[in-house]
């Protein structure tokens, strides 16, 4: 039993980690496991370096997830540890601060194990544009894990973490949980604050938790949540228990299913393995009800001139001057551009360039804020079917993963791979996605889960109800 | 010259720096003179991953100044992004105010020699400042240090209201006597807290369409100002005169050539990429809380003004040379609550006293002398201890040395000599050894008594009370 401590949900972890002891023996166990594995799974870019110096004897009062370790996406600063965000430009950069989650981790007795694989900067939806290597499928070697927080769903699928930290920008969390058969969840946009966390789109970008099961979900997200003076754009509402409403029942909830979800460009296994999720939900007491989110067809388009214009300017300050990769030279204007040049990759470029054109003078009217109104309409969208819903049920992928470079010489094709999760991220809502099945090849295949501003609490209820009648997560990948 | 036939038409924008205890988006602290890089923490140094948050004390000035400048204050505020890369500029973006600034539509009244006049005041926004570059003893390159980066500043832009260089030198003038009396900014301009740039063109007088303008840039202090519009108008006259156009672009002022040159030309000039700040959610300002902060008001230098000359019965001139600079006004009413008269107060001040201090290149703030003791050099002369001319000896003694007038005047012996027997003596000798000038007296050349009791006073060192010298002088003289 001892080598399969690994194996554990961080629920299990908590009531296994009753002293030092035991805590040597689970990270032992996980390191040998990543030792073993992550040389084909590849998820993970670094070990925490400090791990020695873990040296709480026993928790402290009030430490909830004292000794259970935690894997992090690498755009998530860690004090000392160097955090790359998976590109050449921040190689060897090590931040002199932790990220609020990590602090707050840290306060809970909790152990940073390592930190995740993901695309460069979080732009990419495959893990394929990190400027190290890709980290692939634990499922099936030769497909991608999903991105940009592959590395994390990955680690946690291959049984190589107990949970991990995401970020989700416009799906980035929970398509690559559905890829990889885990739970993952983008919280409210000011749920959690994202101090610490290198921007993306910082009108988007979450951090959320990816575990085995709903309810190790919901105890990572109650560590990490809550308001921070340090971030303007978090909200000061109370945090609730979300294990409380952890109930084998949903009775009386009002399900929507959205029907511009399920039209052409979605593979057939997975609309009838999300239909097969209403039908669950039907007998378990739920109201499956059809619903209308008409602006739908514009999130793809939005995302793009929004994200890209926020990422062009939160990434214009990787210049070779403070920090980072630099082109040494004499001439300003030439380290400039040989920096930025030589330090991102191709995905990067694209989006700093598409983000540029969209602000430039003559143009902002007609694509960036023209954006904004069509993102608040795609809001009212969400507003209207919240007012007859209690959750809104769709798939998180339009696919299972595909195979690595299938995707790379297309970015259209790998922008659609986010149609179902971007207007979550447009609109600011919470969103989760459980595992509901596996396709004809043994992939996985995710469902989706969207909810009312701050109500977690109803999705974790939802996921948790349909996940132990199915028990998904009890099937393993072979590694 | 052609000059003549031209209007010139000028805008200002003024950078203040506000003197908040912390930068206005993390909680380092705002001094300036520190260790370099010694005043920064990940927030004001752009590390990814960290975030502004608004200092509410630099919107608590902001506000302020807007209220003092009769502008609208928004009721609804947003910050927004200004892209640019430069190594001074950690985030390769300045957080500040496009179309939603802090306050707009006021204005602030001047008053010149010969006239007032009501300068529109466009807009005032808040940002933060950037860091400094050091080349100065830099082998191989530059430094740069942050510690001025996320200093609060403040920008207040004018209308083109103002017509000639004198205006725009008492636009700042005034702006700064406003700023100083809100207590919001050193205003210091060799410290950098206060940082001015021109716009100028130049019109046909009795047009209306604005010519194309000029943006001086480098303008260290107000003389400066004034200097490089004067150049400006001059410089667009003779391109106009001699056929040319005037394009748009930026221009540096050099201070010892006293020219003008170009930077850049508008199609060189930065797309700035204006977008919101995503990192700053906007938000409001009630109604309420911009009547407390009005509340909160001192008296303006304009008030100030009006009251010095009903309640002390100063000429405007005076009134107006007095209140610009709020320590000189300050030192004033200390000096009227010593019990000194008024007008003598504002002539050993303005004239004698601040003679000496521009002469040994000192300011009020940092002089010896206190409200006090100039009060009490005006009480000895008062008092008939000491004349005029006596005081104008002690008080160079006093700025020197910071010594109380009476203690100088005991210790140089310098009390007057109000002796009438004594006098009467110097008086005879001294018309006896000026027969000439006696006898001009006697054919009624008045001035000769002048020179007389020049005579006496020589003699005694200055000593004489000259009022008693020239009565004692003129009994003799007709009793010859």
């Amino acid at each position: 039993m001892a080598q399969d401590l690994f194996r554990m949900t961080l629920k299990e972890s908590q009531r296994y980690l009753s002293s030092k002891e035991n805590f040597d023996l689970l990270v032992g166990s996980l390191s040998l496991r990543a030792k073993e594995i992550d040389p084909k799974v590849k998820a993970y870019l670094s070990f925490n370096p400090n791990g020695k110096n873990f040296s709480d004897k026993s928790p402290k009062p009030g430490q909830k997830l004292w000794g259970v370790p935690v894997s992090i996406k690498d755009n998530i600063c860690t004090d000392g540890w160097e955090t790359t965000c998976s590109s050449k430009i921040l190689k060897g950069y090590i931040p002199p601060y932790d990220a609020t989650v990590v602090r707050k981790l840290k306060e809970n007795g909790a152990y940073l194990f390592a930190k995740c694989n993901m695309d460069e900067f979080a732009f990419g939806s495959s893990c394929e544009s990190s400027a190290y290597h890709p980290s692939v499928n634990p499922w099936d070697l030769s497909r991608v894990p999903g991105g940009s927080s592959g590395g994390s769903a990955a680690c946690v699928a291959a049984d190589e973490a107990i949970c991990s930290l995401g970020t989700d920008t416009g799906g980035s969390i929970r398509q690559p949980a559905s890829l990889c058969g885990v739970v993952g969840m983008k919280p409210t946009y000011g749920r959690v604050s994202r101090f610490g966390l290198v921007a993306f789109g910082s009108s988007l970008d979450q951090i959320g938790p990816i575990t085995k099961t709903v309810e190790d979900n919901a105890i990572l997200l109650g560590a990490i949540a809550g308001y921070d003076p340090l971030d303007s754009t978090s909200v000061n509402i109370e945090v609730p228990d979300y294990t409380k409403a952890l109930v084998k029942d949903a009775k009386g909830l009002k399900i929507g299913l959205p029907r511009e979800y399920f039209v052409k460009g979605i593979n057939s296994e997975v609309e009838a393995a999300v239909r097969e999720v209403a039908k669950v939900y039907k007998q378990l007491g739920a109201e499956i009800k059809e619903i209308s989110l008409p602006h739908s067809k514009y999130g793809i388009a939005v995302y793009y001139v929004v994200a890209t214009a926020e990422a062009s300017s939160n990434l214009a300050r990787f210049d070779g001057v403070e920090y980072g990769y630099r082109y040494n030279t004499d001439d300003l204007l030439e380290m400039y551009v040989e920096t930025r040049d030589q330090g991102f990759g191709q995905e990067a470029k694209r989006r700093i360039l598409l983000g540029t054109f969209v602000l430039s003078a003559g143009y902002y009217d007609a694509y960036y804020l023209r954006a904004q109104k069509v993102r608040t309409l795609i809001k009212k969208d969400f507003e209207n079917a919240f007012k007859e819903v209690d959750v809104i049920l769709s798939p998180t992928s339009p696919t299972t993963a595909f195979k690595l470079g299938e995707k790379t010489d297309d970015p259209l094709s790998m922008y659609l791979s986010d149609i179902y999760t971007i207007t979550v991220n447009l609109a600011g809502v919470p969103a989760l996605s459980v595992p509901c099945g596996f396709d004809s090849k043994g992939l996985p295949i995710g469902f989706q889960l969207m909810g009312k501003y701050f109500d977690e609490t109803t999705l974790y209820r939802s996921a948790y109800a349909y996940e132990q009648t199915m028990h998904w997560y009890e099937k393993k990948p072979k590694l | 010259m052609s000059l003549e036939k031209y209007e010139s038409v000028i805008g200002l924008e003024v950078h203040v720096q506000l003197k908040t205890k912390s930068k206005i988006f993390c909680a380092c602290p705002a001094e300036f003179g520190a260790e370099p890089n010694s005043q920064t923490c990940p927030i004001c140094l752009g590390l990814p991953g960290s975030l502004p948050v608004l200092n509410e004390q630099a919107l608590y000035y902001a506000i302020k100044v807007g209220l003092a400048l009769n502008c609208t204050i928004s009721g609804r505020l947003k910050f927004d992004r200004k892209n640019y890369f430069y190594p001074d500029l950690p985030k390769a973006y300045q957080i500040s105010q496009y179309d939603m600034p802090v306050s707009h539509h006021g204005h602030l009244n001047i008053e010149l020699k010969e006239s007032k006049r009501k300068i529109g005041i466009t807009r005032a926004h808040l940002e933060e400042d950037a860091g400094k570059l050091i080349h100065e003893g830099v082998k191989d390159g530059s430094l740069v240090d942050y510690n001025r980066c996320g200093t609060p500043l403040l920008e207040i832009v004018s209308e083109p209201d103002l017509r000639s260089p004198e205006e725009a030198y008492e636009y700042l003038t005034t702006l700064k006597a406003v700023l100083q009396y809100l207590d919001v900014s050193d205003c210091n301009m060799e410290k950098g807290s206060l940082r001015c740039d021109a716009n100028v063109s130049i019109r046909l007088k009795g047009t209306e369409k604005l010519g194309t303008k000029a943006e001086i840039k480098n303008l260290n202090s107000f003389k400066a100002v004034a200097k490089a519009i004067q150049y400006e108008i001059e410089r667009q006259a003779e391109m106009l005169e001699s056929g040319n156009r005037i394009i748009q672009e930026t221009r540096l002022w050099n201070d010892e050539k006293g020219q003008t040159f170009s930077m850049r030309s508008k199609e060189e000039a930065h797309d700035y990429r204006y977008f919101p700040e995503p990192d700053l959610v906007p938000f409001t300002i009630s109604r309420e809380k911009v009547e407390e902060v009005r509340k909160t008001l001192p008296e303006l230098p304009q008030a100030r003004e009006e009251r010095i000359i009903s309640s002390y019965k100063l000429s405007n001139y005076d009134a107006h040379v007095l209140v610009a600079d709020k320590f000189l006004a300050d030192y004033f009413e200390a000096c009227i609550k010593e019990g000194a008269d008024p007008k003598k107060v504002s002539n050993w001040l303005t004239t004698e006293l601040f003679g000496l201090l521009n002469a040994k290149k000192e300011t009020l703030e940092t002089c010896k002398v206190s409200a006090k003791q100039l009060s009490k050099l005006i009480f000895l002369i008062d008092k008939q201890v000491i004349s005029g001319k006596i005081a104008k000896e002690v008080l160079p003694i006093m700025v020197d040395t910071g010594k109380d007038p009476e203690d100088i005047v005991k210790e140089k012996g310098l009390v007057q000599l109000t002796d009438t027997k004594f006098i009467e003596d110097i008086a005879k000798k001294v018309i006896e050894a000026n027969p000439k000038t006696v006898a001009d007296f006697k054919a009624g050349k008045s001035q000769a008594l002048g020179f007389l009791v020049g005579q006496l006073m020589k003699e005694t060192k200055g000593k004489a009370n000259p009022a008693l010298a020239n009565q004692i002088l003129e009994k003799h003289l007709h009793a010859l």
